[in-house]
């Protein structure tokens, strides 16, 4: 091997991170208002619930799966907040606790076809996508949520979105400015740390790494590989709907038209996360680090009146770079 | 008259700072077969890849038939007609293909075949080409149905079917039987005469003796020797390969301890004898005996992958009952598999992780992993074993195949345990690392009982006090490795002896 600190080990190793770097300086000198603490907060908090999710694609990513149920889960979770809070009249914490109960189970329903029934990990999750999307259509055919409406029984729904489940969308904790920091970027720092802490600290992250890698090996070591993949789709299952608790409760209805692009928009932010510090691989410092690259991008794109439309195509070209650093350079670099 | 074929001059080649080949001067004959011997990392796979097209030289000529030679892509090689038929099977065949569609596959890529495939007629090319290669397998069976052996025959019929003038064979023996490896040495036989130019790498003395019309060796990227007087002298070859004289390596038998595992009335197949069988402590027993002989299945029954069709096994006078390797694990058995690259190795590990992975919980705090204990545990085996590496923190695959077989092994000796398996520990692995893998299992054999299996007798005569021989799931002999009659255990491999009995006992002699 060549020497460690040529320029193509530092431009996988740091490429990325000093584009961001250069995007940052780029938009504070150009765009008006870019630069400061309002508007670096609303960066994360535009990020926040992609990010929640794509964190839990890591996890499914690390084992060699895929999670494309993710999103369906993350609305399925808004919906169900919805109707327990609305149409069961139920407190904010039972509301949060059986979504997060939903998340689980759905995690570990994936789990099961694709270690027991052996269904392709990509088929089974967009099977249980198709299901889901439709299944949260079924108790109010196919309305939306809110305080008022009228049930197909005839009854109006007199239940309301409880101020305590609101606070965790819309609360804002003084930080040295008064109300800046939002629950939604502090929870999505929280599972970042745990799901980091998860996978680089200790040996289930490790052993989950393993299974990603070569999972005949893994098992040969006397890895339990079924509980692995089942547990990398529960936690998939259980942070998409944290994402979905966070959706609800920022919009204070149920929304049956919210969260298209959460899927797709994850997913991006964890493969863009696989050039962060050439890792080559999911993790999930790099998850969390591409969801804002994608978040700094918008945000001062939207800064310099870029149209609203352009905005895909901006993602879907960040991606692109990403996944050239990835995989031709990293490539390249083991020959 | 020597006839040359290709003339290879002062080929040089450097990877950054590391210079692989240094002025490698070669001339391959027609009608000759070369084989190359060399220690992982002397620059065999180097000197292959440049003459097939993947690698360029920095310096130095090539000539085929006087012609100047420079391949820049492998298609320009085997345009040229040098073909490489690769050590690792799946890059020979297409599984999804039938075996008609694989042999014609590289004439499918040619513009002249034209839009349309004539199902006829790839046939009947195809049925010519197996013919000629002695393949009796219908051309119509898809190549995922069929087994290794069969596979890595089918690479090589393809690559017949190029013509060849110059063919590089990579270890092709190394997952044939010797049936199977009776069929490819006819062929090479017939390609003899058919005047091509063979250059065959092999690890395996007997192929070596059996083929060999001159030996070429490399070591440290230069040629270290060449023989071509009959008779070829291979002592002399494999000094030249690992620099110091081969010395027969003498394994004094010890004493044994306790009994360790217990075979009682097993049976691997309704239809085979019932194995009774007793390892002891301190030992260390070779099973020896051909691809498809019942070893791989031992192994896996008692590493709870499989079960035996009846019978019953004891350890430490306790029944087995695991049915996964996590329970084996428990019970105190450790395996290290066969064939490391798809059974053990994780690619992206550095060497530390891929040394610890069964025995994280021992290294960690709460599932928290205790990293600087896991360096320690690492560095004290990379020691204990002589892995040849920077530090443990380096990639696995910048090792060379000797060095990562002993991480695999290294990985079961972390902890203790009362009974060690390791299947084909010495698979793809350079001669000083088998014998240092070989020192190791047999100092630290005390605690415990060692089972190797190993399908090379020299491997089996290397390691073990006791070498055992398998043939058609059935035990057929026992010998301790004393004064050994070796005549006697080829016989027994090779399945010439009767096995009426219906039993079969070794309880030591």
């Amino acid at each position: 091997m060549e020497s460690k600190f040529n320029a193509r080990y530092l431009a996988i190793r740091y490429g990325f991170l000093a584009l961001l770097a250069g995007l940052l300086i780029f938009f504070s000198i150009f765009a008006n208002g870019f630069a400061g603490p309002r508007s670096a907060v609303f960066i994360f908090q535009s990020v926040a619930i992609t990010g929640i999710l794509a964190l839990g694609v890591t996890c499914t990513l690390v084992v060699d799966g895929f999670d494309l149920s993710i999103g369906s889960v993350a609305t399925s979770s808004l919906m169900l907040s919805a109707y327990m809070l609305v149409i069961l009249e139920q407190n904010a914490f039972v509301a949060v606790v059986v979504c997060l109960i939903m998340g689980a189970f759905v995690g570990f329903l994936n789990g099961i076809l694709i270690v027991r029934m052996k269904v392709p990990d990509l088929l089974a999750t967009l099977g249980m996508m198709f299901l889901l999307i439709g299944l949260q259509r079924v108790p109010t055919e196919g309305r939306s949520i809110s305080t008022g409406m009228r049930l197909p029984s005839g009854e109006v729904a007199e239940g309301v979105f409880s101020t305590s489940f609101l606070w965790i969308g819309r609360h804002r904790f003084d930080f040295f400015l008064e109300k800046l920091i939002p629950v939604s970027v502090l929870i999505f720092l929280g599972v970042a740390f745990l799901v980091w802490l998860f996978l680089e600290l200790t040996r289930h992250g490790r052993l989950m790494y393993a299974i990603g890698s070569n999972e005949r090996a893994a098992s040969l070591a006397g890895t339990n590989v079924n509980f692995y993949k089942i547990l990398a789709y529960m936690i998939s299952g259980v942070t998409a709907s944290i994402g979905g608790i966070l959706l609800s409760a920022r919009l204070g209805r149920g929304d049956i038209a919210s969260g298209n692009n959460l899927l797709l928009d994850s997913v991006a932010a964890a493969l863009i996360g696989f050039a962060v510090l050439g890792a080559a691989k999911p993790n999930a410092l790099g998850t969390a680090i591409g969801a804002l690259f994608v978040g700094v991008l918008l945000q001062g794109l939207t800064m310099m009146n870029a149209p609203y439309y352009t905005q895909d195509f901006v993602k879907g070209g960040v991606l692109v770079i990403a996944l050239v650093f990835t995989f031709a350079l990293t490539a390249r670099s083991h020959k | 008259m020597k006839k040359i074929t290709c003339k290879i001059r002062k080929i040089e080649k450097s990877f950054g700072s590391n210079k692989v080949l240094k002025s490698i001067d070669l001339d391959l004959e027609a009608g000759k077969v070369a084989v190359l011997m060399g220690a992982n990392g002397a620059g065999k796979s180097t000197l292959v890849k440049i003459l097939c097209g993947v690698h360029q030289a920095d310096s130095g000529s090539i000539e085929l038939f006087d012609q100047a030679f420079k391949p820049q892509k492998p298609v320009d090689a085997f345009k040229e007609g040098v073909v490489t038929v690769h050590q690792s099977i799946n890059d020979g065949v297409v599984p999804d293909l039938d075996v008609a569609s694989n042999l014609m596959l590289d004439r499918l890529t040619e513009k002249e075949f034209g839009l349309f495939i004539n199902q006829k007629v790839l046939k009947i090319n195809a049925k010519a080409i197996a013919e000629t290669m002695g393949i009796s397998i219908n051309v119509e069976t898809p190549v995922s149905e069929l087994g290794v052996a069969d596979r890595q025959l089918i690479a090589i019929a393809r690559a017949m079917a190029r013509k060849p003038k110059v063919l590089i064979l990579d270890e092709p023996t190394s997952s044939l039987s010797s049936a199977e490896a009776d069929q490819l040495f006819t062929v090479l036989e017939k390609l003899r005469k058919m005047n091509v130019a063979i250059l065959y790498i092999s690890h395996r003395m007997s192929d070596i003796r059996r083929i060999a019309d001159n030996i070429i060796t490399m070591r440290d990227g230069k040629i270290s020797g060449q023989f071509s007087e009959k008779p070829l002298d291979y002592e002399a070859a494999v000094t030249a390969m690992i620099g110091h004289k081969m010395t027969e390596v003498d394994v004094e038998t010890v004493s044994k301890g306790e009994i360790i595992l217990e075979f009682k009335n097993v049976k691997l197949e309704p239809e085979s004898s019932n194995i009774n069988l007793t390892i002891n402590k301190n030992e260390v027993v070779a099973i020896t005996g051909l691809l498809g002989s019942g070893k791989s299945q031992l192994a896996s029954i008692l590493y709870g992958i499989s079960k035996p069709s009846q019978g019953s096994i004891f350890l430490n006078g306790k029944r087995l009952e695991n049915t996964s390797p996590q329970e084996a694990i428990k019970d105190g058995i450790h395996m290290s598999p066969k064939d490391r690259a798809s059974n053990a190795i994780f690619q992206s590990f550095n060497i530390e992780s891929n040394l610890t992975v069964p025995f994280t919980k021992n290294y960690s705090w709460l599932s928290f992993l205790r990293f600087k204990l896991l360096a320690e545990v690492a560095k004290t085996k990379i020691k204990d074993i002589g892995i040849v590496c920077q530090s443990e923190f380096d990639n696995i695959e910048t090792l060379s195949g000797g060095n990562q077989q002993k991480v695999i092994v290294g990985r079961w000796l972390l902890q203790s345990c009362k009974l060690l398996i390791l299947d084909e520990p010495f698979q793809g692995v350079d001669i000083k690392a088998r014998r240092d893998i070989g020192k190791y299992i047999r100092e630290s054999a005390g605690e415990r009982a060692t089972l190797v299996f190993v399908s090379e007798l020299d491997e089996a005569l290397e390691i073990a006090d006791r070498v055992l021989v398998m043939h058609e799931k059935s035990f057929v002999g026992e010998h301790q490795n004393k004064n050994i009659d070796l005549e006697k255990i080829l016989i027994e491999i090779s399945g010439q002896v009767s096995t009426n009995s219906k039993n079969w006992n070794a309880n030591g002699i």
